[in-house]
């Protein structure tokens, strides 16, 4: 009895059912690996809230902003005093202790399961309230509004958008001799509330976020060809979104929704770009030639796509408007630049880059004419831009093993995420969440 | 039937995976050295033709079902999809035994190693199976009886990530049956 797993029926219900599950919990924990590098972090100290939740808020909120790199909150040992409201505030013993800012706040349970939580941030320089607010939350839902107080801190204390109460997608693979198994799963992004949202013995590859959040596109091979479905996340029920002969791969949605740009080989045996209507199923094709064209990505205006293509005979990025035209190269240094994702301001593009023999992540600034390489791997492979376009998600290697880092898009804040079983890739971030 | 015919591939596979050591020095001297391909794919074909599955059918042992793990497999360089003089011998009995058994198949697995960007890879073993397609469709093979998928780097011959590794993984399948 000891040795059957907890996870054990789940995965052989899966076997049985096919390839797929929506939202089994995940036992596999991601572990986050901070390196500041060079950037000096804010003195912070979020002092435990009052009140009596199931979950420690401020611990939540303390973690997200350590994670950024940017803050360096102080361990509650060595808090003095533990106030929960502004009234209860002794600037001059903060200051004392080189605390730049202060979060004091308290959950209150309004109604069996129903929670709100207040909570102030403070100058404690100047001794003045920077921020002040109250967020109803229920039970199930507290662990993602400690995300949104951190994300409203951070922003009020930087100016940028947070990204705590975001997700990203990954792809992980288990080899067992005789059988492997791929799992697409979605986390928040701090690791936690892994769920699997399809799981194989064959490839599942180039997982991407619709814009609302609420549908995964992404390529299985299940029935032993390339085939892209799209998702939701939240029933788990899905589509067969193009199985046509040949490759069907690389989806990317476009800006609003309605149209994935697809590499497809049909029906010739050339990969060409396409952009495919979700709902009619309507095929427009947007290059033609012997050439590899893949791994299309929408401009964020929506008025191009850019692709990979290998038409100069290594993979350059090049650009084609999404209403047909002639398509323009957009990369020139190096003989390897591959997987472009354009950054939200759409003035930085994201590439897998070949450096002095190595394949590292780069952002291109065509504009300029400049690339920085932000990575530091030999393997590196799949940028994405988090929503605030502030950081990226790659993936690389420790040892053997796949896994998956951040960087700063000014290359100082790194972080390396670990899961504890399998090899991970292919990360893909979450839009915003709505509010 | 079926089982006949997998019998002795899922033995060539297990040879390959199993002692991964040696067998990626037999492929290596394959893919580096033409005539010692050659060679080696002649010796087990005269083993395999005692099988009666190629030679009886006229076609080459190096091709068909019977040919070795190591004959039914094409090799191929780093970011390149042309087929190499070396593969052509391998290729063309592949091809002359299905323009003599129409009724057979062949799925085409063209394969990347894990450098590079996954989608590009894709890209790569598709070419690469497309490769060994035109190949085998110069030498009578008819459409029908030809289709090609691509596993980019996904699914590697060999885990490792060296120039050995690499070039083990850059390779076409050619699997009969279906």
């Amino acid at each position: 009895m000891h040795t059957v797993r907890k996870i054990g029926p789940v995965r052989a219900a899966l076997l049985l059912v096919g390839a797929l599950l929506a939202a089994a919990a995940v036992r596999a924990e991601l572990r986050i690996e901070i390196n500041r590098g060079t950037l000096k972090a804010q003195p912070i100290a979020v002092v435990p809230f009052g009140g009596a939740a199931p979950l420690d808020v401020a611990a939540v909120v303390a973690a997200d902003l350590e994670r950024s790199g940017r803050f360096e909150p102080m361990a509650r040992d060595d808090m003095l005093q533990r106030p929960t409201s502004g009234a209860e505030v002794d600037f001059g013993s903060w200051r004392i202790q080189k605390v730049d800012v202060l979060v004091v706040g308290r959950v209150v349970e309004a109604a069996p399961g129903q929670f709100e939580i207040q909570f102030q941030l403070f100058d404690v320089l100047k001794g003045e309230q920077l921020l002040g607010y109250r967020q109803a939350s229920t039970s199930a839902d507290l662990r993602r509004n400690a995300h949104r107080v951190a994300d409203l801190i951070y922003e009020k204390l930087t100016g940028i958008r947070g990204i705590f109460a975001t997700r990203i997608a990954y792809v992980t693979a288990q080899r067992t001799p005789g059988r492997n198994v791929y799992r697409l799963i979605v986390a928040d992004a701090d690791g936690e509330n892994a769920r699997t949202m399809a799981e194989s013995a064959e490839p599942i590859m180039s997982p991407a976020w619709s814009p609302d959040g609420r549908k995964i596109a992404y390529v299985s091979f299940e029935s032993q060809r390339a085939e892209i479905y799209v998702q939701e996340l939240r029933s788990g029920a899905r589509q067969r979104a193009s199985a046509r002969p040949g490759v069907n791969g690389a989806p990317a949605w476009s800006p609003d929704g309605r149209l994935l740009a697809v590499s497809l080989s049909r029906p010739d045996g050339n990969l060409d770009i396409y952009t495919l209507d979700v709902a009619t199923q309507v095929l427009t094709r947007l290059t033609d030639g012997p050439a590899i064209d893949t791994e299309p990505a929408f401009s964020p205006d929506g008025a191009f796509i850019y692709f990979t293509s290998d038409g100069s005979g290594g993979p350059q990025v090049y650009r084609v408007p999404v209403d047909g035209g002639r398509a323009v190269r957009v990369t020139f240094e190096g003989r390897y630049n591959a997987r472009p994702r354009p950054s939200p301001d759409g003035r930085l593009i994201a590439v897998v880059h070949n450096d002095r023999g190595a394949y590292r992540i780069a952002t291109v600034d065509p504009a300029r004419g400049v690339t920085q390489v932000l990575s530091d791997g030999r393997l590196d492979e799949s940028p994405a831009f988090a929503p605030n376009g502030e950081t990226l998600i790659y993936a690389t290697r420790e040892g053997n093993r796949g896994v998956l880092a951040t960087v700063s898009v000014d290359g100082r804040i790194k972080q390396r995420i670990s899961v504890t079983e399998g090899d991970v890739r292919e990360p893909a971030w979450s839009p915003f969440p709505a509010n | 039937m079926k089982t006949t015919k997998l019998i002795p591939m899922l033995l060539a596979y297990g040879l390959l995976a199993a002692c991964s050591g040696a067998s990626k020095s037999t492929v290596d001297e394959g893919s580096a050295d033409g005539a010692a391909a050659a060679g080696g794919a002649a010796s087990s074909g005269v083993a395999d033709g005692s099988l009666g599955a190629g030679s009886a059918m006229g076609g080459s042992a190096l091709g068909g079902p019977g040919a070795s793990a190591e004959n039914r497999i094409i090799y191929f360089e780093f970011d390149r999809f042309d087929v190499k003089s070396e593969y052509q011998a391998v290729i063309k009995a592949h091809g002359q035994y299905l323009s003599a058994n129409p009724g057979a198949r062949v799925r085409l697995e063209g394969h990347a190693d894990e450098r590079g960007s996954r989608e590009y890879n894709i890209g790569l073993g598709e070419k690469r199976a497309q490769a060994v397609r035109q190949v085998l469709l110069l030498q009578g093979a008819t459409v029908d009886q030809l289709s090609t998928v691509s596993y980019g780097e996904e699914r590697p011959a060999v885990i490792g990530s060296d120039e050995e590794a690499w070039a083990l993984n850059r390779r076409v399948e050619i699997v009969y049956g279906r």
